[in-house]
């Protein structure tokens, strides 16, 4: 895809304390690299695909252990950097977009307020700037009228407008790498696909490199250029954009048969069959 | 299993139904019915009213104005009756949010009979849950041990175990991973066939519902947007166009081919 990959993941494991008092790997030997592209990754809850975004991150739970062979992101070793500089990295450089903005944009601040705290944690700007360069991103998100979102709790907006602030508020600091964990799970199917249009957009336009968290397959495979599926931890099949109808791995094609589909009659559904040789 | 006695199918008929809270219309005036032993969708998107629909014939929303009633050989009970709550029981679409969190599934199951005053409390509870597939081990667990895709079993098993001829599933597998959602659909539609029920089913998602359902109505901003049959969806034979962005939406994204 390109010379210099601004990401690098080798080997990534990630594991949190059981309740016998030994660990349980949530994610088990993760490696990928991401250039400027949109990468998907999908599986069902508990295959780690979000604590594989977590863990490139940072925000994995302080119980958890994050250890892996390589985690590079533009020549800094993420893992053993100081703790000051993956703070400047987090929200600057690599940026999250979170499931639902309802949970995840503080209630007790205005978006433009929150958007301008963004800015002003990764960039040395004057207050005036701030606003006008919040007023900005919330234009480029689509949002008609942002003075008045602007000044708007999370509470007064509706969820399309919640995710599309939040998107305007990870943007800001200009990061080179957007990871986003379900960005349109809790929206309608018609503001799902116009959010999407907003971050294919943006993506398009500032080059940067994008991982998209999701169990939704048909979403993940219309959207990105390279999709990679976890399964109980582990990256069980990478394809290409639009490769779904040639999957091989029988979890792939057993996730894609078990989808109710338009215009097709299948009674009953096939449901999948977990071989345990998946796992391992 | 075998005790199960088909009783003969019940429809329900909602006229001019209209729901509204402190001033705000959630339904506007919806009417439809669901034939005995149909199975009938209902879709739109977020406050489209769809779920106030449900809610409003068993009686969790205030009907201002409008009738529900059920219709068929032998109905007989008014909404808010005893029998009709017997009758018209409910899946709700979170699991983890509707079952007691600090009741074992026995006493989750034990409760509407109680309320209900049915006899053979233990025999029902065995048979229900062998039903729902999750068999005997489950019965003494609280919901926190048990997955998202079980606990929407023990909820569909707390429903059925009234015998009800009408069942109301808001959103019965949107909080399910693919995989699960499959093995309830598969459930709720061999229960259906083996109980000759009647399905009102409330979703987003237009592949479920015509995969479920017979006919569906499509609503926005408590509106009626379009009746049409499930055939006619697959068929892409859709008269709106907001049924028509339904379904193209539905099909995942499109991206534009010159950039905007």
């Amino acid at each position: 895809m390109n010379a210099l990959p601004l990401l690098v993941v080798e080997d990534l494991r990630v594991a949190f304390p059981g309740r016998d008092g030994g660990m349980v790997e949530a994610v088990r030997g993760v490696s990928f690299t991401l250039g400027r592209e949109r990468l998907g990754i999908v599986g069902e809850s508990g295959s780690g695909k979000s604590q594989t975004g977590r863990a490139i991150l940072g925000l994995t739970a302080p119980e958890g252990r994050v250890s892996a062979a390589r985690l590079e992101f533009g020549g800094v070793d993420l893992l053993h950097c100081p703790p000051k500089q993956r703070r400047a990295l987090r929200g600057g450089r690599i940026a999250m977009v979170l499931q639902d903005p309802k949970f995840s944009l503080n209630p007790v601040m205005t978006i433009g307020a929150q958007i301008m705290e963004t800015l002003r944690a990764h960039t040395r700007v004057s207050s005036g700037e701030a606003k006008k360069r919040a007023l900005a991103a919330l234009e480029s998100v689509h949002i008609d009228n942002p003075e008045r979102v602007f000044r708007l709790y999370p509470h007064e907006v509706s969820g399309g407008m919640g995710q599309r602030a939040m998107i305007a508020m990870m943007l800001i600091a200009d990061p080179d790498i957007l990871i986003a964990d379900e960005p349109t799970s809790a929206l309608d199917v018609t503001v799902q696909l116009q959010v999407l249009a907003i971050l294919d957009a943006l993506v398009a336009e500032r080059g940067m490199g994008l991982i998209l968290v999701s169990h939704d397959l048909r979403l993940v495979s219309s959207f990105c250029d390279r999709i990679l599926v976890m399964y109980a931890g582990r990256v069980v099949e990478e394809l290409a954009a639009g490769g779904l109808a040639h999957a091989k791995h029988p979890y792939t094609r057993g996730l894609m048969a078990c989808l109710p589909q338009l215009g097709a009659s299948t009674h009953p559904l096939a449901t999948l069959d977990r071989q345990p040789e998946w796992a391992l | 299993m075998g005790a199960v006695t088909a009783h003969p199918a019940l429809g329900l008929e909602v006229s001019h139904l209209r729901v509204s809270f402190d001033g705000f219309v959630a339904v506007a005036d919806t009417s439809f019915c669901a034939l005995p032993g149909d199975s009938f969708g209902i879709v739109g998107e977020s406050g489209s009213g769809k779920s106030t629909v449900l809610r409003a014939i068993c009686g969790l929303a205030p009907k201002e104005s409008g009738t529900v009633r059920l219709t068929g050989a032998s109905a007989t009970g008014a909404p808010g009756s005893k029998a009709f709550r017997r009758q018209v029981q409910m899946v709700f679409q979170d699991p983890y949010g509707s079952l007691h969190p600090r009741q074992t599934v026995d006493r989750l199951l034990a409760e509407p009979l109680a309320i209900h005053g049915m006899p053979d409390a233990e025999d029902r509870i065995e048979r229900a849950l062998d039903e729902v597939g999750l068999g005997q081990g489950f019965r003494f667990r609280y919901p926190h041990q048990l997955s998202g895709g079980q606990r929407q079993r023990i909820a569909i098993a707390r429903a059925l175990i009234l015998e009800p001829q009408i069942l109301l599933l808001d959103e019965p597998t949107s909080a399910l991973d693919a995989s699960v959602q499959a093995e309830i659909l598969n459930l709720l539609e061999a229960l259906r066939r083996q109980r000759n029920l009647t399905f009102i089913m409330v979703s987003h998602d237009l592949a479920v519902v015509t995969h479920l359902c017979d006919r569906l109505m499509v609503m926005q901003r408590g509106q009626t947007v379009e009746l049409l049959a499930a055939s006619d969806l697959a068929a892409r034979r859709v008269a709106e166009p907001y049924t028509r962005s339904l379904m193209q939406a539905s099909a995942g994204f499109v991206r534009k081919s010159k950039p905007g």
